[in-house]
């Protein structure tokens, strides 16, 4: 759903929290809910299922849970463990849901946390998702909101995967590992965290649904600052731009312009298709870390140097808040 | 060789157009004008693995010299993937006797035992193997070889044995793994692919 239409059904229910305990629930709309357990360990809960992406069963489970997982990789904790959520046909070969699920197994397998069942149901369309639980210290906890003035937004993941998977669904292109995007939704968003503790990393979130823009937007949702993105620098899978343009963008693109394009002001002259790409909705997108900028060209060297696409996309600066595009 | 001239520019705009640069040459001068610029730019070759050396030529102008030996160019870019399966293309192997190499026959059927389990453990793995004229005893003879076929069988491995010396050494009636083939199919899978004769 979008988030004006979710948001208007949430505001009609009471949800139970303990404000004591409840460090992020669900009025932050961050991308899970952490719970304080211990002085040293707070737990974090996160959801996510779709149907699929790719057409190979194995690759689309890969997917789904490097997805799911990512939300706690943003959180700064490490996932422990992780349950299936299933929707499968009854006319389709139990084979292609046991690939599925080996794929989603190898991948919490390669996060390092244990997968102990979960939950089938029959369902018209494939659906293939999971719930992840994962530990973080308290005071390493990073939300979607916490940016400070001069921070670099650094992103570990091009934009494009929404295109991708229309042009996959659409026949126009191959979904093996070789095309890069789905290369890119295969990979786990583990490897920046490894640097977190050496620098100051002020925000983490990752880009998924709501595409670049909406994700930004959460960012400087609670500050009073303005996240100014410098649009040369956005960078995009191979072969996204020439799908874009031919009509490819999937209709939650469209429905986060609406919902976004408000908060956007712009400088320069306008490149329409970067700036429809910004708001693609990301399928295991990347993070975007909000990074002190006296320590950004260090934490940029040890990405650059696991061989991560990082780009330095925006910069938080003093004004009103919402996203800024200067287009050069 | 590129030239970068990154004076006047913030950090860490000089380290993120040198690791541009570094994906499309091989050699790169870049220019700053202040130390802490030349040093994440030194920090970045290093980390890259490339050969940096650093020019001090006045307070505000520090010359970087990278050569980059290559191995950054494209590297990190989207069509690695693409340019790394191409390079390793699976091999066709041609297992043509049942001893490998020549000299005391009792070393030449443990070596192509060996050689055989080894082949589970490299990297791209064999795309077929291809059992000929003596060579078909191994496949089909040879208990202690049969898990390492399996598995090769399991693992994507097409095992193909010469239907013609089957007949030759009357053992058609005991093949259990991998597929009976004809001339016409090693032929042709010899022509498809990169071949390895053992």
């Amino acid at each position: 759903m979008g988030p004006k239409a979710l948001a208007q059904v949430l505001r009609r229910v009471d949800f139970p929290a303990d404000p004591e305990k409840l460090l992020i629930g669900l009025d932050k709309a961050d991308d899970a809910a952490v719970y304080s357990l211990t002085e040293e360990i707070a737990l974090i809960q996160t959801l996510d299922f779709f149907t699929p992406v790719v057409d190979d069963p194995y690759l689309f489970g890969q997917i789904a849970a490097a997805n799911a997982l990512s939300d706690v990789y943003a959180m700064g904790g490490q996932p422990i463990l992780a349950m299936n959520i299933v929707g499968f046909p009854s006319c389709l070969e139990a084979e292609i849901l046991a690939q599925i699920l080996q794929g989603g197994a190898d991948k919490v397998a390669e996060a390092g946390a244990s997968l102990c069942g979960g939950h089938t149901v029959v369902d018209e369309e494939p659906k293939y998702g999971l719930s992840v639980t994962g530990t973080v210290h308290p005071d390493k906890l990073l939300s979607n909101s916490g940016i400070k003035e001069g921070d670099l937004i650094l992103l570990t993941k091009p934009l494009g995967t929404g295109v991708m998977v229309s042009a996959i669904k659409g026949g126009f292109t191959e979904s093996d590992e070789n095309n890069p995007a789905v290369k890119s939704m295969l990979t786990l968003n583990n490897i920046a965290l490894k640097y977190f503790d050496q620098y100051q990393i002020n925000a983490c979130t990752d880009v998924t649904g709501f595409g670049l823009i909406g994700h930004l937007l959460e960012m400087s949702e609670n500050s009073s600052l303005q996240l100014k993105i410098d649009a040369s620098e956005i960078p995009i899978f191979a072969g996204v731009r020439d799908f874009a343009e031919s009509g490819l963008l999937p209709a939650g693109a469209y429905k986060n312009r609406d919902n976004y394009q408000e908060f956007v002001s712009e400088t320069g002259k306008r490149d329409q298709t970067l700036y429809d790409l910004m708001y693609d909705p990301q399928t295991s997108g990347g993070l975007l870390i909000s990074v002190a900028e006296a320590d950004a060209a260090e934490l940029l060297i040890d990405l650059y140097a696991e061989g991560l696409d990082v780009t330095v996309i925006a910069k938080a600066v003093k004004g009103e808040k919402g996203v800024k595009i200067e287009w050069k | 060789m590129k030239e970068i001239d990154a004076r006047g520019l913030a950090c860490p705009k000089p380290v993120v157009l040198t690791k541009k640069a570094m994906t499309e040459n091989d050699e790169i001068l870049t220019i700053v004008d202040n130390k802490t610029a030349s040093e994440n730019v030194a920090k970045l070759a290093r980390k890259l693995k490339a050969e940096v050396s650093v020019v001090e030529e006045a307070a505000d102008y520090f010359k970087i010299l990278i050569k980059n030996n290559g191995q950054n160019k494209l590297e990190n870019s989207t069509n690695k993937s693409a340019t790394a399966k191409s390079t390793e293309k699976a091999k066709v192997y041609l297992i043509a006797s049942d001893k490998l190499g020549e000299g005391e026959p009792e070393l030449g059927e443990i070596l192509i035992k060996g050689f055989l389990s080894t082949l589970l453990d490299i990297k791209p793995l064999p795309q077929k193997i291809i059992f000929l004229n003596s060579g078909v005893k191994l496949a089909v003879l040879e208990a202690d070889l049969k898990k390492v076929l399996e598995d090769l069988e399991t693992a994507g491995v097409e095992i193909l044995i010469c239907g013609t010396c089957l007949d030759y050494y009357g053992l058609s009636d005991q093949v259990e793994i991998g597929e009976v083939s004809n001339m016409y199919e090693i032929v042709d899978s010899i022509n498809s692919g990169d071949y390895i004769r053992v």
